[in-house]
């Protein structure tokens, strides 16, 4: 391996090796295709496009013309191996770019690839390497634009992309939504130099200013200055030093504050002003520092003249200077903050050290049309973000000088706003931010960690017939705990820790280790047992008066919606006693007033005209839609009301799937004349959400949804279930009307809620006029 | 040479007191200090001090003088002759910077035999010590070249005296006034800067002085428009540079500063503050900067052990920072058409020290020629955009940095004519740094409010 210049400086010796197996790295190497490289000065990143085989669990209805027999499935579960494209971005330092290069050669199989897009300053440097290893042919793509490229990616298709830097806050990163609408920005990239970028549309931006005032003055100096070579070894020195021993303040000068102009007097006057002497030694400490904030500054200001001129409020900071680093961050944040006097805010990206990458990747993926899709961040396979803070997290401080990934998983369908939403730029799924709420994050952790035990078996149950189920649910559970043990450390390191983020990041690693739909037979059982009670339940709900009829059918839709895998009293429950019906789920729940308990409202509304279209997200398979959501969607329909059930397009849980749910709904139809008509008359339509998560994010929806909420008119949503109503979207404003129902089957957040185990939201809001 | 030939002189009749350093004290006896002190006892006893703490940015007019020095200078007129509508001599302007004191002394010319009489003796040997001199202790120097002559100030004809000497040097000043009673001539001493503030107490209780504080913006700028307004011993007072783009043939330029408003005034003492002036009395201060003369100053004491600005200079006229910065061609090979940047444009201001070897084998030369070149260009690229945004097209530099450094004044009129495709030309002033302190001169020759 080629000796690296580093220096193992202040007990921080790094371990040099690789400290995972490179499989693990260079994952999906075999089907690879479209290779990019972005060489900065101490990092390489590659990136290369590939497909993924994996398993996905598939229903397919019998063919029931004839007979029906008793013990026949409802339907077919079969798992299929199905192909999906995936990024994969690996980032390492530079000393170990031939150990690299020589592991990609050996295991690239199926490539066509003739070329390899390079980017970054070492892109020159290495390439004759590059060539010679790979035997691919370089490509140099220019720098500035394809850091753009990936910076306009990075912010369309991951959440939770772009943060705000408090520091000694809980949580120091403060993430912001996403906005639809990217444009316009600048972009300040702090390399060696600085290049002030304004971004306007995906093909246009115009670099508008610079100054040769940037990480390579902080470096080169701060070399000059303290002998200490690294740049991070400087950093360090920094956050150690006191600047007010160099630099002149205002009070040095004023004796206090300049009153008449405001300039306090903790202000600098003149950077370095009280080193203009022969008489004294400084330490170095407080000459890195007082570089730090010289530095810093100048930029803050700069950027802030800049953004003045353009009238632009959106500042994304990246560079080498910046990459992660608090120090930096905060420093730049600090003088953003006092030259914008707070007006523009200093934003950071998460995979700022991806956009070279990234960028030069898309330019040469132009034919797959990426940006034609959208993309999802895997959380199994992404290392998420960690801080290099020195003193923060020093057990993680070493994994910085090892490998980092992050792979994003192309999704089936373009995900967009759902265009009910009051207010897209200000909407936030999570309900609770747990990087905020350190007693929730304890809690969630914790209660997500003990529920280990039984997704491990659930998953190695759903498999009996596969040899090497067990083995793969104990990676799975390795790596699931893992990812709970990073976020504990660092509960930003996927962007805001949510409950919906950490089950989705556990969907992520089933997936990952093949566990596709783990309830898949779970499901098809209480499917099938389910429907067979889902007449006498429409008839005993028929027999009921008006008055009477609206709320057994709210009744009966919490109660379905108590049987819940995913909830983990629900699940011990159920796994205990598995007769555990719809009568006895009916007599947990609790009576009116419910915890929150609109009913009354709704009622009224009822009295009134008909709605025009409901768009109904949907929760659990068995009971809870055959006879919980069916009876009421029956209702609705009966009333003049159209009904969309937006199901998840992926398994996760016992969440009904849109496969499933068209096979459940043609069985209903038969037997149902109501819903036969619904769907004949297209007055019942089944859509996918584009979601494979328990919970839901309503900026992220399939496009054809929002394209049928906008032809049908639609003009209520009802929300159903933990994940989707209270987790998330339970303070999610819409400009039409919408019901919230939940069964809370926490008790830890039923608490919380000031309420007891199994106790009732039900949020009907109506838009304000 | 004047600074060593006082040296040698060693025991002249100015030198004779042991306070070296600042300046050699005139020797003054103690009774006349005494017998002049008890005229005024009972005035400056009753110290109330002005309250300039709040001096408003755009109007600045100090209507209530009641209790302050000028009030006290009023009462002693009366007490002395009441025939002159005039302060009394010394005349002085002070201007307390981070790092340099500046003072202006306007030595009259056109005393009368019977003024010479009357003249007090610690004041004539002030006059004397200063006009006779052109450095004063280690540090002390008087600017010959910038002396304004035969300049009529408040009814009298003189030569205005520029001199300077080390923040640091501050207390040894003060000192010396103690020592030569300075107070006892009852002189209203007007002083800007910071350490107006920072120095306030300490001649108060070391010197028995007063300081009439002024704000240094207002005075920059009146002592600026005054300047410009008397020229420079015949000639005018501003300059630029012609073809500034051009090393070859980039000449100086008189030039006068008729109609300057708006302007951008940047001020590079050892911060740097970036005013837009609209008018005589009506300014605002856009940004500043930490990034100075301060800071030049500072890293290269730091870097190459020098310890003046004159060596410092010194040391980045013959170096070269090409060695030092990392240009647009060292990263990219030629230009970065992409975004239009020439490749001789420098990409990162140090950018070569990353590099060990090229660290070990850097002269000192050029590492204060970058230093030089990276503030410089900073406080261009700052200014330039201040211009942008306030909409002003006329930049005028000031403040002691530019003190002997054409390098700096030539990067200036080079990055401003550059980057402003010609539009924009810098402009700047023979009396750099002096303008604060002019401007405190005058604020006390305002005192002269007739009754």
């Amino acid at each position: 391996m080629a000796t690296c210049s580093r220096i193992g400086g202040g007990g921080h010796s790094m371990d040099k090796s690789i400290t995972l197996p490179p499989d693990e790295i260079f994952r999906n190497l075999e089907n690879a295709k479209r290779f990019a490289i972005d060489i900065g000065g101490s990092l390489t990143k590659l990136a290369y496009y590939s497909t993924v085989q994996h398993k996905v669990a598939k229903v397919r209805s019998f063919d029931h013309t004839g007979k029906e027999t008793e013990d026949e499935p409802l339907y077919e579960i079969s798992v299929q191996e199905e192909i999906t494209a995936r990024l994969h971005f690996i980032k390492f330092e530079n000393a170990y770019i031939e150990t690299c290069l020589d592991f990609v050669k050996d295991h690239l199989v199926n490539t066509e690839t003739k070329v390899i897009k390079a980017t970054g300053g070492g892109a020159h440097k290495f390439k004759d390497l590059l060539e010679k290893k790979l035997k691919l042919k370089v490509d140099k793509e220019d720098e500035m634009s394809c850091l753009i490229k990936g910076c306009n990616f990075v912010l369309k298709n991951i959440p939770h992309e772009a943060f705000v830097y408090v520091k000694h806050a809980e949580p120091e990163f403060r993430f912001q939504t996403t906005h639809p609408d990217i444009f316009p920005y600048l972009l300040i990239n702090i390399g060696s130099g600085v290049s002030i970028v304004k971004v306007e549309s995906e093909d246009k931006f115009e670099r508008i200013g610079g100054s040769s005032i940037g990480g390579g003055t902080f470096w080169g100096l701060g070399a000059l200055l303290t002998k200490t070579k690294r740049f991070d070894e400087l950093l360090q020195l920094a956050s150690r030093g006191q600047h007010t021993s160099v630099d002149m303040l205002v009070k040095d000068i004023y004796g206090g504050a300049y009153g008449s102009l405001g300039l306090t007097g903790d202000l600098i006057a003149s950077s370095f002003g009280k080193s203009a002497t022969a008489d004294k030694e400084f330490s170095k400490e407080d000459m890195a520092k007082s570089l730090l904030h010289m530095i810093s500054n100048d930029i803050g200001q700069l950027a802030c003249l800049y953004a003045r001129l353009h009238n632009l409020s959106r500042v994304y900071f990246g560079g080498f200077f910046i990459r992660g680093h608090p120090v930096t961050m905060h420093t730049i944040t600090y003088s953003i903050n006092f030259f914008t006097k707070g007006e523009v805010q200093a934003l950071f990206l998460r995979h700022e050290g991806y956009l070279g990458a990234i960028g030069a990747f898309l330019k040469g993926a132009e034919e797959d049309n990426p940006n034609q899709y959208s993309w999802g961040e895997n959380y199994a396979g992404s290392s998420g973000l960690m801080s290099v803070s020195p003193d923060m997290f020093p057990m993680q401080r070493t994994r910085s000088g090892t490998f980092d990934m992050l792979e994003m998983d192309r999704l089936e369908r373009q995900l967009v706003n759902l265009p009910l939403l009051l207010d897209s730029s200000s909407y936030i799924p999570d309900t609770v931010d747990l990087t905020e709420d350190a007693m929730a994050r304890e809690y969630w952790l914790s209660c997500f960690e003990e529920a280990l035990d039984g997704v491990v078996k659930r998953a190695v149950v759903s498999q009996p017939d596969l040899q090497d189920a067990r083995e793969r649910a104990e990676k799975f559970r390795l790596k699931y705990r893992h990812k709970l043990q990073t976020l504990r450390h660092q509960p930003c390191a996927y962007g805001s820790l949510t409950v919906r983020s950490l089950l989705d990041t556990r969907e992520h690693c089933l997936n990952e280790f093949n566990f596709p739909d783990p309830y898949s037979q779970i499901k098809q059982r209480e499917n099938d047992l389910a429907l067979r009670y889902f007449q006498k339940v429409v008839r005993s709900v028929e027999m009921l008066n008006w008055e009477d009829r609206q709320f057994a059918l709210v009744k009966g839709l919490l109660a379905g919606n108590m049987f819940d895998w995913g909830a983990k009293a629900v699940s011990d429950v159920l796994e205990t006693d598995p007769t555990f019906g719809f009568d006895e789920a009916k007599q947990q729940l609790q009576e009116r007033p419910w915890l929150v308990d609109s009913y009354s409202k709704w009622i009224e509304r009822l009295k009134g005209p008909p709605h025009k279209c409901a768009l109904f997200f949907i929760d659990n398979s068995g009971i809870d839609i055959i006879l919980g959501v069916f009876p009421l969607v029956r209702e609705l329909l009966c009333r003049g009301t159209e009904v969309v059930l937006a199901s998840n397009s992926g398994p996760a849980l016992n969440d009904v799937t849109y496969n499933e749910l068209q096979i459940l709904t043609e069985r209903i139809a038969a037997m149902d004349s109501v819903i036969h008509s619904g769907i004949t008359k297209e007055r019942l339509i089944l859509v996918q959400s584009g979601s494979s998560s328990p919970c839901l994010d309503l900026s992220r929806l399939d496009k054809g949804l929002a394209t049928l909420v906008r032809e049908r008119h639609t003009d209520l949503v009802v929300i159903e279930g933990m994940g989707r109503a209270i987790h998330t979207n339970y303070y999610a404003v819409l400009r039409c009307e919408s019901l919230k129902l939940a069964v809370i089957k926490n008790s830890w957040l039923a608490e919380r809620l000031g309420g007891k185990i199994y106790s009732v939201v039900f949020k009907y809001e109506q838009p304000a006029k | 040479m004047d600074k060593s030939i006082v040296e040698q002189n060693g025991v002249g009749p100015w030198c004779a007191n042991a306070l070296e350093n600042v300046f050699h004290s005139p020797q003054i006896s103690n009774d006349t200090c005494n017998a002049s002190s008890t005229t005024t006892t009972s005035t400056s006893g009753g110290t109330t001090s002005s309250s300039n703490g709040t001096t408003e940015h755009f109007q600045h007019h100090h209507q209530d003088l009641h209790g302050s020095p000028a009030k006290k200078c009023r009462l002693r007129r009366r007490v002395d002759s009441g025939k002159k509508n005039r302060p009394p001599f010394p005349w002085f302007g002070m201007d307390i910077g981070g790092t340099l004191v500046k003072l202006v002394y306007f030595e009259p010319k056109d005393i009368t035999a019977e003024e010479e009489q009357e003249e007090v003796e610690n004041l004539k040997s002030i006059r004397k010590y200063l006009t006779s001199n052109t450095a004063y202790g280690k540090t002390g120097i008087r600017d010959v070249h910038l002396e304004l002559k035969n300049l009529t100030m408040c009814g009298r004809k003189g030569n205005l005296h520029f001199i300077r000497f080390p923040t640091q040097a501050m207390h040894r000043f003060i000192q010396m006034g103690r020592d030569k009673n300075f107070s006892s001539l009852h002189t209203t001493l007007c002083a800007t800067g910071g350490g107006a503030y920072k120095f306030e107490e300490d001649f108060r209780a070391m010197a028995d002085l007063e300081l009439h504080k002024l704000d240094e913006l207002d005075c920059l700028i009146q002592g600026l428009l005054y300047v410009d307004s008397v020229g420079f011993n015949g000639h005018p007072e501003c300059y630029f540079f012609e073809n500034p783009s051009d090393p070859h043939n980039c000449v100086k330029k008189t030039c006068c500063l008729d109609n300057p408003f708006p302007m951008l005034l940047v001020n590079i003492g050892s911060g740097v503050s970036i005013l837009a002036v609209y008018s005589k009395d009506n300014y605002k201060r856009v940004t500043g900067t930490s990034l100075g003369g301060g800071t030049f100053l500072g890293l290269c004491c730091l870097l190459t052990g020098c310890e003046t600005f004159e060596e410092a200079l010194e040391m980045a006229a013959k170096g070269d920072s090409t060695n030092v910065d990392k240009l647009v061609k060292d990263i990219y090979g030629g230009d970065y058409e992409r975004f239009g940047l020439q490749g001789s444009a420098v990409a990162s201001s140090f950018g070569h020290m990353m590099s060990k070897e090229k660290r070990d084998t850097i002269s000192k030369e050029d590492l204060a020629r970058a230093t030089l070149v990276s503030i410089t260009n900073n406080i261009g690229s700052i200014a330039r955009m201040c211009t942008v945004n306030e909409k002003i097209e006329r930049v005028v530099f000031v403040g002691n940095f530019l003190r002997i450094n054409m390098v700096s004044t030539k990067l200036l009129a080079y990055a401003m004519d550059f980057w402003s495709k010609g539009q924009l030309k810098a402009l700047f002033l023979e009396h750099e740094g002096y303008f604060g302190a002019v401007g405190a001169l005058l604020e006390l020759l305002k005192m002269t409010d007739d009754f």
